[in-house]
């Protein structure tokens, strides 16, 4: 079974510093895959080279192939707009836009050019259910975004990132700016959304990786020093990197 | 001796209190003079006829009210697209070279120089060279090169304001660079970028010098691009040096103020609707 | 080093475990003492001493809850601490059985011995020995010499087939002994239970290092 993302020997460069160390990784599809370590050690490097978000930043470069259902998102020719909608991506910060919450959901399928209003409504009130999000908003769809509270910000870009229809779910911290509450909800979220989406998901929180992922990649210093399924990297980790980080000796 | 912090506090919030005082109180000591002197003077006559000159400063500030509308809108309809297009530029796509440092650095020069400059330029170009003549559009040119730096330093700010992360979400949902501009960015800075367009419309209609070498100073009622005109603040400026007819110029100056008083008021219902709108708040 | 009273608390832990184990040695020790030498003051003690071994047990068990629920261990400190409760279990059940034998003692009382006591005290002497070793490779973490202590249980299981079937004898020869020589057989029993326990105990050790149980290096069937 192949895999949904393959990354191999991924090197990527800031200018002249190196980030990321041939990194060799493989996602698997309908699972929930956990990147953890320190702070600095690549992992949301790693997050954003999945779909080319790095190239925002000026000066940035990646060597090594990262292949998407088999073909290399970096070769030439490759739309970058057609990659980040099968490819999405929620914040660690939630950034819900000073619109409605209506115009937050369907910003995406508009921009892509979707204009059918009967499309629209369907797209956002799907996304707004899978993102549980539709029973506490459905009355209130022209209220600002910014009116609602943290955790159902979140779950607004959730629901905004699921509206264009991605494969992939990229999420960088999601939780770190919510309450534990909130936190447990998206959780749970995730383990519905898994069942048609992929995700990946980068954390500072090892109980989560734990509890919500089932493949966890360790990060030091730019490499992959260990990757496995969570519940075996957890109880019996294979580097002794692993075990000193999980463990709270460094960190 | 020293005072303890206590007391130096309250001194400090003492002093900080008297200054606004005094401000405050100045404020409402020129407006006052000025609004219960002129208005007396007001009246519909006043506001509807022309002014007919002479020493005692006959007439109305017909023409002058409407030349004033000439102004506005002639000057906004040409200065909007071109400030906020260099905004946008500067904001999201000049690369960061040493010709745009350039460029930046040439604006906020331009930002200090004395409007009356720029009233010789507008003589010197549009009203001899270009053959435009004394003219509502002479004048009006003028006006955007002088409000040019203002427009776009204040639209440049509020869009560069607009935090990384919203752009970043756009892109990340499949927009194109000019989709996050206009989707995003543009709207999000659209509280600022109001309040730098009502400040350039607010700088209009208080500008004089220009105007003066620019428009002419024909007291008839302008009927097109090309008529020469005074505004309100060119009629009060005619009044006091030209006639001893304090009260009418005290008078249309107070028509300015509640001119102005009444844009203030309009941007504030605008931006705060908006801000309703976009945030959830007030 | 970040979590350093964590760290403290594990340490201080696993020094409670060895006071425990040699609380529990000694108890074997004594219980036999007593047998062989019908010291019926001394049988009393122990079983009294006994209720000590299940509090400390206990205490230790409800630290490591403790641990569990504050710090969230992970890999290899969470299997220590869970080989810990297993190990303080054990440790109890071994007192249990030496006071299943200072019992015994006061049961026979003052009756004249059968034969004297030989390789009871062998057998006793050999669990204790286990015991110590087997606690001591625990802290060392020490899963090769875990697994050698265990293979040593043969020979105390030899020394009971050898307890028994002497007894056996005595017996059969002579039915007025039955009483006296089962009594014994409980005695042996007893030690040849407490050797077990510690096989179980170097399981625990072998687990802590490699995270696997691998019960045909452990058990001995």
């Amino acid at each position: 079974m192949d895999p949904k993302i393959r990354t191999t020997n991924v090197d990527f460069f800031y200018g002249s510093v190196q980030a990321l160390k041939q990194v060799t990784l493989d996602i698997r599809e309908h699972h929930i895959t956990a990147l953890i370590g320190p702070s600095g050690c690549g992992k949301s490097t790693y997050l954003r080279s999945l779909n080319r978000m790095n190239e925002t930043i000026a000066g940035t470069r990646l060597v090594g192939e990262v292949l998407l259902d088999g073909e290399d998102i970096y070769s030439d020719g490759v739309d970058v707009v057609e990659l980040r909608k099968r490819v999405g991506m929620v914040f660690q910060q939630p950034n819900p836009f000073p619109k409605t919450i209506y115009e937050n959901v369907i910003f995406g399928p508009r921009v892509l050019g979707e204009t059918n209003k009967e499309r629209l409504d369907y797209l956002a009130e799907r996304s707004l259910k899978a993102a549980g999000l539709w029973e506490e908003v459905k009355d209130q769809l022209s209220k600002s975004g910014l009116a609602l509270s943290g955790g159902q910000q979140q779950r607004l870009c959730i629901a905004r990132a699921l509206s264009v229809e991605p494969e992939v779910i990229l999420m960088d911290e999601p939780c770190s700016a919510l309450d534990p509450l909130s936190t447990l909800k998206i959780e749970e979220l995730m383990q519905e959304l898994k069942k048609e989406y992929t995700i990946v998901i980068v954390t500072h929180n090892m109980q989560q990786a734990a509890r919500a992922s089932e493949w966890t990649g360790f990060f030091l210093m730019g490499e992959l020093i260990e990757y496995g399924e969570t519940s075996e990297l957890f109880s019996r980790p294979q580097e002794k990197k692993t075990e000193d980080y999980i463990t709270g000796r460094f960190g | 001796m020293r005072l303890s912090s206590r007391i130096t506090g309250r001194i400090a919030f003492g002093l900080i209190w008297a200054s606004g005082g005094v401000a405050v109180l100045a404020l409402l000591f020129i407006i006052g003079y000025v609004v219960v002197r002129g208005l007396p003077e007001i009246n519909l006559e006043f506001l509807f006829t022309l002014p007919r000159g002479g020493l005692g400063g006959e007439g109305g500030i017909s023409s002058c009210i409407v030349s004033t509308l000439w102004i506005i809108v002639v000057t906004m309809v040409l200065l909007t697209p071109l400030g906020l297009g260099a905004a946008v530029y500067l904001s999201e796509y000049a690369p960061d070279t040493r010709l745009v440092g350039f460029i930046r650095y040439g604006v906020e020069l331009l930002a200090g120089v004395p409007s009356i400059v720029f009233g010789l330029f507008g003589y010197a170009v549009f009203v001899t060279v270009l053959s435009f003549r004394f003219s509502i559009l002479s004048g009006a040119l003028t006006l955007v090169c002088l409000l040019m730096p203002y427009l776009t330093r204040t639209a440049e700010e509020a869009m560069r304001s607009v935090p990384r992360e919203q752009r970043e979400a756009a892109l990340a949902l499949g927009a194109t660079k000019w989709q996050m501009v206009a989707r995003v960015v543009i709207p999000a800075a659209m509280p600022g970028i109001l309040t730098g367009i009502i400040l350039c419309i607010g700088r209009t209609v208080s500008e004089s010098a220009p105007l003066f070498v620019t428009m002419g100073g024909s007291s008839q009622m302008p009927d097109g691009l090309m008529s020469s005109g005074r505004t309100l603040a060119v009629h009060v400026f005619y009044l006091a040096m030209e006639t001893n007819a304090l009260e009418k110029a005290l008078a249309t100056g107070t028509v300015l103020v509640v001119l102005i008083l009444l844009t203030n008021l309009f941007t504030n219902w605008i931006s705060e609707r908006l801000q309703v709108r976009m945030m959830g708040v007030s | 080093m970040p979590r350093e009273s964590y760290y403290q608390h594990l340490r201080d832990l696993q020094d409670e475990v060895l006071v425990l184990g040699s609380m529990v040695e000694k108890a074997i020790a004594r219980s036999v003492t007593a047998l062989r030498e019908r010291d019926l003051d001394l049988a009393h003690r122990i079983v009294a001493e006994d209720s000590k071994i299940d509090a400390r047990s206990e205490e230790i068990e409800e630290r490591c809850v403790q641990l569990i629920v504050t710090q969230q261990p992970v890999a290899g400190d969470l299997r220590l601490i869970i080989s810990i409760v297993r190990i303080v279990d054990n440790l109890e059940r071994i007192g249990d059985h030496a006071e299943g034998i200072a019992k015994i003692a006061i049961m026979i009382g003052d009756e004249p011995s059968l034969k004297p006591l030989i390789d009871i005290p062998r057998m006793a002497e050999k669990a204790r020995d286990m015991l110590r070793r087997s606690l001591d490779a625990f802290i060392k973490r020490d899963d090769q010499a875990a697994i050698a202590i265990c293979e040593e249980d043969d020979i105390v299981d030899g020394l009971y087939d050898q307890v028994y079937h002497e007894l056996l004898m005595f017996m059969l020869e002579d039915p007025k002994t039955i009483t006296r020589a089962t009594r014994l057989i409980w005695v042996a029993h007893n030690l040849e239970r407490c050797a077990d326990r510690v096989t179980n105990i170097c399981e625990r050790t072998v687990y802590t290092v490699t995270g696997k149980v691998d019960p045909s290096k452990t058990s001995n069937y």
